[in-house]
């Protein structure tokens, strides 16, 4: 695709004109904003705002010694790489077999692309609700026919569970679409060929699918991180509000925790700062590795 | 297919049927739920086939008639709340992108490069990591618990730019030399030739934008304070404040149903265009 049009047209005012509603919402509520998290993250304020103190990067280093901050760092990678990987794995394997579909398919879709229209808060009241030691219908069958005592209130695991799979169900849509995209993308010529070689489904999937899939997978592992560490806030505030203690707190629900609750407004801002880093080498990690590999 | 494997076409089927009945429980529950009254939600196990309740439930909770022990605002204002928030920012975000892509691909002046990547950095950072100075600026400029405040600070991010100008550019240059030597200025060429062309990419950011718009929590949590600008998704986790036992579970999951509704009648009914635009933006 062309870079740049080679024709333009001419006007030293219109364009600017028609980049100013953007330049200005962008201005006040993204440079302004992010430009004040970098500039507190440097200062110490109390809680009232009435004295600003400058400390350098004293903030950055509590921070990194803090034992609460970097187990939070821990389960924001245990949770998000959990996410990913779970949420992959089903969806490739539901696109796999819907592919093979030819009656029918449009009702599958239809009924699989649902999550995705489905808030994270919502789901997590959905899945609070069937998973409630109390009165879920989840939590219930499994105690009653499993004998398993469900209480994502007290053990971490079970916490973790719940949230982890609350977040891969809401996903499941989205990285199914792409799945199935990408498999149907894959020229038919080359199954075909494979399969007059002898080539059974299961050897042409791990044999020509599988490595032609591969650019879909590490984009959606890209995507599906960003998902954990960002958009599931309100699954984890509508579930476990990160406890058990602090078992469920990710990095996002830290910096509310801290910040909002805590008024700890120049910890929090150096938290902003690391998310940010973290966003940015994830997005230049995926198109470094996206450019390479597009280009099977 | 390539070749007739008719078990393996079977097992296809029992596959997808049993990822359907996994995917679809939940929702189902809640439907069921929502139909029942909370006394019979509260005796392990609840029943699991719809009961007689469903107008009652979905009355009480549309006017805010329900006895929970956490919140129990209308939530028929909630919904009038999400709807219009949802809409300004799906109408906000493509308007103003379709402006300034189109100034970014068809016009040179001085900057551009320096604006195309102001713009396009926005992508990277979702609101979440910058919350808190986000929320001192719309709190300074007065727009707490207003319309502009839910909505302004969403809008502030270049995925639909993104996906215009990329469109943009496959549109071939003949058309604009055309419509130049027919005399068209740049406004002519965008409203007759540029705008008609776009309609697929409209509609596929409008069900992306608008989902995303619906189900935005985070902010309207910080951006609200007073119960009549709540959304519905920030309503109905305050819902369930009350505890296992002190919740009226039918009432919440009227209000679930209610909350994924609008969002999953877009996303069904406009699919091929939503998923063609799904798959264009992010590759």
């Amino acid at each position: 695709m062309a870079v740049e049009k080679r024709v333009f047209f001419r006007s030293t005012w219109l364009p600017w004109l028609l980049l100013a509603p953007q330049l200005v919402i962008v201005g006040v509520f993204f440079f302004w904003p992010a430009g004040q998290a970098v500039l507190q993250s440097l200062q110490e304020q109390d809680a009232f705002g009435l004295s600003v103190n400058w400390v350098g990067l004293d903030n950055f280093r509590a921070l990194l010694s803090d034992s609460a901050y970097l187990e939070s760092f821990k389960t924001t990678a245990v949770f998000s790489i959990l996410v990913a990987v779970l949420g992959i794995a089903l969806s490739l394997f539901l696109a796999v077999f819907a592919d093979r579909i030819i009656r029918g398919a449009l009702v599958y879709r239809t009924m699989l692309i649902v999550p995705y229209a489905v808030a994270p808060a919502v789901a997590g009241v959905l899945w609070v609700f069937m998973f409630s030691p109390s009165i879920g219908v989840v939590s219930y069958m499994l105690s009653h026919s499993l004998g398993f005592e469900w209480n994502h209130l007290l053990d971490s695991g079970h916490a973790m569970a719940l949230i982890v799979t609350a977040a891969v169900w809401k996903q499941i849509s989205y990285n199914f679409l792409f799945f199935l995209a990408g498999m149907q993308s894959i020229p038919k010529s080359l199954i075909e060929a494979a399969a007059m070689d002898g080539a059974r489904p299961w050897r042409r999937f791990w044999t020509i699918q599988f490595p032609l899939l591969s650019p879909t997978t590490f984009f959606l592992l890209v995507i599906n991180m960003v998902y954990a560490f960002f958009d599931t806030f309100a699954i984890i505030d509508a579930t476990t509000h990160g406890g058990p203690g602090r078992d469920t707190v990710i990095l996002v629900y830290k910096v509310y925790q801290d910040g909002f609750k805590g008024g700890d407004i120049g910890g929090a801002a150096a938290q902003s700062v690391i998310l940010m880093l973290v966003v940015v080498a994830m997005t230049v990690f995926q198109f470094r590795y996206i450019e390479k590999k597009v280009n099977y | 297919m390539v070749e007739r494997r008719p078990w393996l076409d079977l097992l296809a089927h029992a596959v997808m049927v049993l990822g359907l009945l996994i995917v679809a429980f939940p929702l189902y529950l809640a439907f069921v739920a929502s139909t029942h009254t909370a006394q019979d939600i509260l005796q392990a196990p609840m029943p699991l086939l719809p009961g007689a309740h469903l107008w009652d439930n979905y009355a009480a909770a549309l006017t805010g008639q329900g006895g929970g022990a956490g919140s129990n605002a209308p939530v028929a204002r909630m919904m009038w709340i999400s709807l219009v928030t949802a809409l300004v920012i799906t109408f906000g975000k493509i308007s103003i992108s379709l402006l300034s892509a189109f100034a970014l691909v068809y016009f040179q002046f001085p900057f551009r490069s320096l604006f195309f990547w102001a713009i396009f950095i926005t992508l990277m950072l979702p609101v979440e990591v910058r919350i808190g100075p986000t929320y001192q600026v719309v709190s300074d400029l007065g727009m707490l618990n207003t319309y502009a405040g839910l909505t302004v600070p969403l809008i502030a991010s270049a995925t639909a730019t993104f996906l215009f100008r990329q469109f943009f550019l496959t549109v071939p240059d003949e058309l604009l030399e055309a419509a130049r030597m027919d005399g068209a200025g740049p406004m002519r060429f965008f409203k007759d030739i540029l705008l008609p062309l776009s309609r697929t990419s409209i509609a596929a950011l409008f069900v992306i934008q608008f989902i995303y718009g619906w189900n935005q929590y985070l902010w309207p949590l910080l951006a609200t304070t007073s119960e009549d600008m709540y959304p519905v998704v920030v309503g109905i986790k305050r819902m369930i404040a009350g505890g296992d036992s002190g919740n009226e579970w039918n009432i919440v999951m009227a209000t679930a149903i209610l909350a994924m509704l609008p969002p999953a009648v877009v996303v069904v009914f406009m699919q091929r265009w939503f998923i063609k635009g799904l798959v264009d933006t992010e590759k």
